[in-house]
């Protein structure tokens, strides 16, 4: 039951701002409405770990718009004590989120 | 649907019971959920009865999606798992592109999501979970369980992953990197758990067994029967 709304799949490489290995740093904005950006992430730096492809985005498509132009769609490593001021665990543990294009911001 | 409000006596089998009048135990039959509805439930229906008559979906369809979800379970992802573990080079093309190799294996993952499959290691052990909803990898291991949709799962996993697993009765070393995985977009994530020990020479059927869903989830690691001695001797240790 594929309706034509749905995700889109696989974009082509290419046209993507960031790349792996790019420290990035996740939007702090507030949005009203669908966001599949978590608010636990927002603000907080991360390196991109790879390119999941292009997606339709969501943010539209929750309310029946098509969400083009499609986002490239990212995999964002964060160390946990990068996220959580008092992580409790060992340095090295990590967190990985899928984050759309438009929430991420270039870190030098 | 309202077989219960048949009347009996019109289903006389002819076992020769001359039923004057009805039997006490002929009341209608409740269904098993039979009590009010919630406002979502009634949500529910009165959507799919829409989307039926606007002619966006048959219930045919609806039927058929109902089927396929029944039809998988974690026993679906043992076996590409086991398979994973007897074959190294399926175990890389499941890693490298895990729609490709879950269909050579004749499984269809759908075009609703994208799947990733993450490896443990030595190094790393990766775990499972969505903060924003409870998306989950359905079409390889069915129906998520009830706690992996509480909100104290969510929360808890991203902030607190150790003392997460240390209930779930996996204690991991400081050494071993935990990699949490938040599902929060257009992939769903399976976690490929390392081969126990011990399994040298097992069949794939055999591996199988070893792992539960929890397992591809990464809240469980799959081990081998021990031996009670061995067990009581790890246990003194």
């Amino acid at each position: 039951m594929v309706r034509p709304g749905s995700a889109g799949h696989g974009g082509k490489a290419g046209r993507q701002r960031f790349a792996p290995g790019d420290r990035v740093r996740i939007a702090a904005r507030a949005v009203v409405g669908h966001c599949r950006t978590p608010w636990y992430l927002r603000g907080k730096a991360g390196v991109v770990a790879a390119i999941q492809g292009t997606f339709r985005n969501p943010e539209l498509m929750a309310y029946h718009r098509p969400g083009l132009p499609a986002q490239a769609l990212y995999k964002v490593r964060f160390r946990q004590g990068d996220v959580w001021e008092r992580y409790a665990g060992p340095a090295g543990d990590q967190l990985e989120a899928d984050i759309y294009e438009h929430w991420l911001e270039p870190l030098k | 649907m309202h077989e219960h409000e048949h009347d009996h006596d019109e289903h006389d089998n002819g076992h020769g019971h001359a039923h004057g009048h009805a039997p006490p135990h002929a009341l209608p039959q409740k269904d098993h959920d039979a009590g009010p509805m919630s406002a979502y439930e009634v949500l529910e229906e009165a959507v799919r009865a829409l989307l039926i008559e606007k002619g966006v979906m048959t219930a045919g369809e609806i039927a058929a999606q109902v089927d396929l979800m029944d039809s998988r379970s974690p026993a679906l992802g043992a076996k590409v798992v086991a398979r994973a573990w007897v074959d190294p080079a399926f175990k890389r093309r499941l890693v490298k592109d895990t729609r490709a190799a879950l269909a050579e294996l004749g499984i269809d993952i759908g075009t609703l999501a994208e799947f990733r499959t993450v490896e443990n290691t030595p190094e790393v052990h990766n775990v499972i979970v969505c903060t924003l909803c409870s998306c989950y990898p359905k079409m390889l291991l069915g129906i998520p369980p009830a706690w992996y949709k509480s909100l104290a799962y969510r929360s808890r996993t991203v902030a607190d992953p150790r003392g997460v697993l240390a209930e779930f009765g996996v204690a991991l070393p400081q050494g071993v990197e935990v990699r949490v995985h938040d599902s929060t977009a257009d992939l769903r994530y399976i976690v490929l758990p390392m081969r126990p020990k011990g399994t040298r020479g097992w069949s794939e059927t055999e591996l199988a067994k070893l792992l539960t869903r929890d397992s591809m989830i990464g809240t469980a690691i799959p081990a081998a029967p021990v031996k009670p001695a061995a067990s009581r001797k790890t246990r003194a240790a």
